[in-house]
């Protein structure tokens, strides 16, 4: 096959017509035309539900159990694919099109050597002799970059890298040398160096004359390869063309509301989510002042928390005070060990009132057992912690808890964080009836400040307060988490977060699980809160564009230890450790065109 | 709809443990040697045994040994396996090793030898046997609480309750104790079942309750002597077993996938 | 490996000493207990007093019992008036056939089910799982006396009792091992439809295969894992069992040296099964552990 020189129109791989899926009657794919031709790369992006994975699927006869496929037209490899039955579908998978899931380490059978997986297709569709299978298991294993492919093969998933699995799953998928790979979501749980890496090699394949059908959620992974990319929502194709113009020249509010979303340098200071502010919210709460006089005071040293800087009733404004002046939190030299694995290796940081300081690496760089030092979950093994400037690390937990209150975290996945049997009012209201054993012990502390103890018709008013500020409506208060969506999950973690009005808010991977439309709502929500009380933030994130959008200053980790720091323009323009600049060139991104009208 | 009839079932049986005189007017023990080993019918709706006896007022009156062994067995199983298993998730690291390795060894012994080990000490009879299943079944509970105890400890939700600043007491008698202490009934539920099927073994060896006593394993036992006569004497019992114990377990594991509906 | 080992070990020394403390615990003299319904003499009594040192201080008596066991003196029972050992030597062979063919009935059958019925149409897995609750909740004598009246008693293929050729063998090791493919079937048949909505069984489709060449290169041995780590279970069943159907078939076996114990309280023999039985629970466990090792590589070690 030749490099794509013809117009696509001349041959197609597969086109579909009206195509629609549904299971047990109800309809997930409603009605999607698609057409692939040979050396083409289409992508098709959209959010959780949109249906993009069932498509892909339906193309391979792979929908699932229960599923019923329709369509008005239906061609794979210039056969009529509506009048398959089981067999013709197997000898088209495989041969005519490879498949690549996310995450290789359970897309490949965990129970089996990666040289037997690849052998496997070679062995159905009897690519080449049986004598040559060895050899050319290891041939595929080379020509997608897996160094040394004699050991590797005898190996199994777990005791391959990220990167290297995801290889060898490409390598299985394109075996049978396949007109077509499908790839659903093929870099998502990857770190992004290694996603670039993946994706040169896809892009290498798409150069060598095979036809991509790329299933993504991220818009910007699709941008650097797609030819044509097709947006779905609901089941329904909302917008198709070639890249550079539907990335660039949305035509259709969806997409532009999801271009915008994205966060990235650009965002920055600007809202991200169409949704317009919570300004009614924000006037109800600003009756009782939030943090000011409420929290307990353990010594008249604290500066009024967040104080001076909330400006409530107004849209929140783009830029924010930071005090460089008082470190609300501080580490020193921390260092964590589990066993003879340095997990967290003399590591400082300083958080300034008001201000977010990102943090930001890729998986096991220590940033998740930083946040437990920071949150006092953990003790350091050498170093110290420091909260207000009284030592936060290195004290009994009875000595910390009268300043728990004054930090606290909203985690990645927060049904885990829940109490499984409580109700989002229960929840919400846990922290705050703590105010009375706080106040009790800084009442002790001789420092009898305005601090009591909430009444249950207080407690819940404030809880009604806390869910309007997170934009949630007092009906969820009696309903449990596990009835709401992600985001919305997320907002009660953020309400329940706020309810002790903390001045520092350790946010782990808080946007990490959810759409990216979802993200931009709670990556606006945070904002808000900030602009509004004055709460510093320890911002932890894998997403470049994310720590980019929402820090100040920035830490890039990498193997426990901090290899660049500073302030969030410099790291990410002028990066001075090679891993920064490797990791800030390796961030797939946008085309330049993005000043999309968003109002 | 399909636990309707397995808790209707038993309800009945409850009913039949509380009062049997309502169920049947026959006495379960008024031998008729004169009409022995008569098939079902009229007189007798589930036939007579080898002394004459009503089958079907022994299979209800019966009921109550039974029912009474599996159920105080299960209590005492399950009252002493949550004390250990949560003695030892909640204690340091050597008193949680030393006792989670005795309920490993007590759990390598057969829960049938087990029993039977105890019965060779205490001798046969109905405490016994109560005694006897409850001691075989302690290690089960004792394990399966230790592990969950574990596993809320460490979650997530219980580390969060510790940055709102809440002393240990608050969060052990708040969020770990409600979360290992919630699939207890469906456990015993479950686990009623299996000391059923236990106590009727035991019976069954001649080591439960003792004749003339109406229980359904002694019933079998006695019945196995008169198969090629008399089907009946051994069917009803057989069935009065099988139905409560599939009855139990349907229910069990229809409660149990409510509950873990509920903990994510 | 070594762990393993010593962990059996540990195991062996446990079982001894709760079946020693047993022993001790029990209400009344010690020596009644050992002469139990055997011949009381005062000579006897005195053999006994000698032999299990009644008259030394109870720590040393236990070191001596241990001692003893290390050198396989599994002691005498009085009331048979032969040893512990010898005994159970006679009477291991029947129960060793019943019980291997009864795994081997419950295995092939688990197996056979689980992979006819997994993921097939409802009726079908609706009839298999309702078979599979029916059989283990039912009493596992009842089983044998249902097999008894219709296969001896009405139709009279095999003999009611005793463990004369294979024929005698066929109804116990039915009886035995139904329960067993119950339970197993349920375990295989959940770990097979887990596997086969696993990516990589989507991945495996995709690749060209069919669903029975999915099953068995991949699913299979993910389905065999939860089932290998019911050993304490599986041993249990076919101990257990065993003494009820040996009972109940009138065949000879170490069931039935047990019952016959435990009536007599001939407390050496009991606590010799109790211990056998931990040897062969250490046996099978030690077995199944290394076999989950060998099936799944994520296990180091």
């Amino acid at each position: 096959m030749t490099v794509n020189a013809a117009p696509p129109a001349v041959r197609t791989l597969l086109a579909a017509e009206d195509l629609r899926v549904s299971f047990v009657g109800t309809e997930v794919v409603r009605g999607i035309s698609l057409s692939v031709a040979p050396g083409e790369c289409v992508a098709i992006v959209g959010e959780s539900g949109s249906g993009k994975s069932v498509t892909a699927r339906s193309l391979l006869g792979l929908a699932g159990p229960g599923s019923v496929v329709r369509a008005g037209a239906f061609r794979i490899a210039g056969r009529d694919a509506l009048g398959f039955g089981p067999g013709d579908w197997r000898r088209l998978r495989g041969r005519f099109a490879g498949l690549v899931l996310q995450d290789a380490l359970v897309s490949l059978d965990p129970l089996r050597t990666v040289g037997a997986e690849i052998g496997e297709v070679l062995a159905v569709h009897d690519a080449v002799p049986r004598a040559r299978r060895t050899e050319r298991t290891l041939e595929l294993l080379a020509s997608v970059g897996v160094p040394d492919p004699a050991a590797r093969a005898r190996q199994y998933p777990h005791q391959l890298s990220g990167g290297l699995r995801q290889r060898v799953l490409i390598a299985s998928a394109i075996a049978a040398e396949p007109e077509l790979i499908i790839a659903d979501e093929p870099t998502t749980a990857l770190d992004v160096t290694v996603q670039a890496q993946i994706l040169r090699l896809l892009a290498e394949r798409k150069a060598g004359g095979t036809a991509l059908l790329l299933i993504s959620h991220d818009l910007a992974v699709v941008a650097s390869i797609a030819d044509r990319v097709l947006v779905m929502k609901d089941g329904r194709t909302v917008e198709e063309g070639p890249t550079g113009q539907v990335l660039s020249a949305p035509e259709h509010p969806y997409t532009r509301s999801l271009l915008a979303a994205v966060p990235s340098a650009a965002s920055r200071g600007t809202r991200l989510s169409t949704a317009p502010p919570l300004v009614g919210a924000a006037a109800r709460t600003a009756g009782e002042s939030p943090a000011v006089g409420g929290g307990p005071r353990t010594a008249a040293e604290l500066p009024p928390a967040g104080g001076g800087v909330r400006v409530a009733g107004e849209p929140p404004p783009v830029g924010r005070a930071v005090s460089r002046a008082w470190p609300v939190l501080a580490g020193v030299g921390l260092s964590k060990s589990y066993g003879a694995r340095t997990v967290v290796d003399e590591v400082s940081f300083v958080l300034h009132e008001g201000e977010t300081l990102g943090i930001v690496g890729e998986s096991g760089s220590g940033k998740t057992t930083l946040a437990r030092l920071a949150l006092g979950l953990l003790e350091p093994d050498a170093g110290r912690v420091s909260l207000h400037r009284r030592p936060w690390s290195g004290v009994p937990e009875r000595g910390r808890r009268p300043l728990r209150p004054r930090i606290q975290l909203i985690s990645q996945n927060p049904l885990d964080s829940f109490h499984p049997r409580h109700t989002v009012g229960r929840l919400i209201a846990e922290p705050l009836s703590l105010s009375v054993s706080a106040s009790l012990s800084a009442s002790l502390s001789a420092s009898a400040s305005a601090s009591r103890s909430l009444s249950r018709g207080e407690r819940r008013d404030r809880v009604l307060d806390l869910l309007a500020r997170v934009g949630l409506g007092p009906e969820v208060a009696g309903r449990h988490p596990r009835e709401l969506s992600g985001g919305q999950r997320q907002r009660v973690a953020i309400a329940r977060a706020l309810g002790p009005r903390p001045d520092v808010l350790v946010c782990d991977e808080p946007v990490s699980a959810l759409d990216v439309s979802i993200q931009a709502q709670v990556l606006d929500l945070l904002a808000e809160i900030q602009a509004e009380y004055g709460t510093a933030m320890l911002f932890i994130s894998h997403d470049l564009g994310v720590v980019h959008h929402v820090s100040d200053r920035v830490l890039v980790m990498k193997d426990g230890q901090v290899v660049e720091e500073g302030d969030v323009e410099q790291v990410f323009t002028r990066p001075r450790h090679a891993y920064a600049r490797a990791l800030v060139a390796a961030v797939p991104r946008l085309p330049r065109a993005r000043d999309v009208n968003v109002t | 709809m399909r636990i309707f009839v397995p808790a209707t079932f038993l309800v009945l049986l409850a009913l039949a443990v509380a009062a049997p005189g309502l169920i049947t007017g026959v006495d379960p023990l008024a031998a008729d040697p004169l009409r022995a080993l008569a098939p079902p019918g009229a007189d007798h709706w589930f036939g007579s045994d080898h002394l004459g006896r009503d089958v079907l007022s022994r299979v209800v009156y019966g009921a109550r040994h039974s029912l009474t062994i599996g159920v105080t067995a299960t209590v005492l199983a399950v009252t002493a396996g949550v004390l250990l298993g949560l003695a030892a998730g909640l204690s340091p690291k050597w008193l949680d090793e030393t006792l989670a390795r005795s309920f490993d060894v007590l759990s390598t012994l057969p829960e049938l030898l087990l029993a039977l080990l105890v019965i060779a000490i205490t001798g046969p009879g109905t405490v016994n046997v109560i005694v006897a299943i409850a001691v075989a079944q302690i290690p089960n509970y004792a394990r399966v609480i230790r592990a969950q105890t574990f596993v809320v400890r460490h979650a997530a939700y219980v580390e969060q309750a510790v940055t709102f600043g809440r002393s240990r007491l608050a969060i052990t008698a708040g969020h770990v104790l409600p979360n290992v202490l919630g699939p207890i009934p469906v456990l015993a539920t479950i686990g009623l079942g299996t000391a059923v099927i236990a106590a009727s073994g035991l019976s069954f060896l001649g080591m439960g309750p003792q004749p003339p006593a109406a229980e359904w394993g002694a019933m079998l036992s006695e019945a196995r002597n008169y198969l090629r006569v008399a089907w009946w004497e051994a069917l009803f019992p057989g069935i009065a077993i099988t139905l409560t114990v599939v009855c139990l377990t349907v229910v069990g594991r229809r409660l149990q996938r409510r509950f873990e509906g509920r903990t994510p | 490996m070594i762990k393993r080992l010593g962990t059996g070990l540990a195991v062996m020394w446990a079982a001894a000493t709760a079946s020693y403390l047993a022993l001790l615990l029990a209400p009344g003299d010690t020596v009644d207990i050992l002469v139990g319904e055997g011949a009381d003499t005062p000579e006897i009594r005195a053999e006994i007093i000698a032999e299990w040192g009644l008259d030394r201080p109870e720590a040393v008596q236990y070191l001596d019992y241990l001692w003893r066991l290390l050198h396989g003196d599994l002691g005498r029972s009085y009331q048979l008036d032969r040893g512990v050992g010898e005994i159970l030597a006679s009477q291991a062979g029947p129960t060793a056939q019943l019980t291997l063919a009864a795994a081997a009935i419950g295995v092939t059958l688990a197996g056979v089910i689980a992979v006819a019925t997994a993921g097939r149409g409802r009726w079908l897995r609706g009839a298999a799982s309702a078979a599979e609750l029916v059989s283990v909740s039912v009493p596992p004598f009842l089983i044998g006396i249902l097999l008894l009246s219709v296969f001896s008693f009405t139709l009279g293929w095999f003999p009611v009792s005793g463990a004369a050729g294979p024929q005698a063998l066929v109804l116990p090791a039915l009886a035995l091992g139904l329960p067993i493919a119950g339970v197993l079937g349920q375990v295989l048949r959940g770990g097979l439809e887990r596997a086969l909505e696993q990516p990589f069984a989507v991945t495996a489709r995709a690749r060209g295969l069919t669903e029975r060449a999915l099953v068995a290169r991949h699913a299979l041995r993910h389905a065999l894992l939860p089932a290998v780590t019911l050993a304490g279970w599986f041993t249990g069943a076919l101990l257990g069992g065993a003494v009820i159907t040996e009972v109940l078939f009138g065949r000879p076996g170490l069931g039935q040296i047990a019952m016959q114990a435990v009536t007599g309280r001939d407390m050496p023999v009991v606590m010799a099964v109790v211990l056998l039985s931990a040897a062969v629970y250490v046996t099978i466990s030690t077995l199944l552990d290394l076999s989950y090792r060998a099936i799944d590589p994520r296990i180091g070690g």
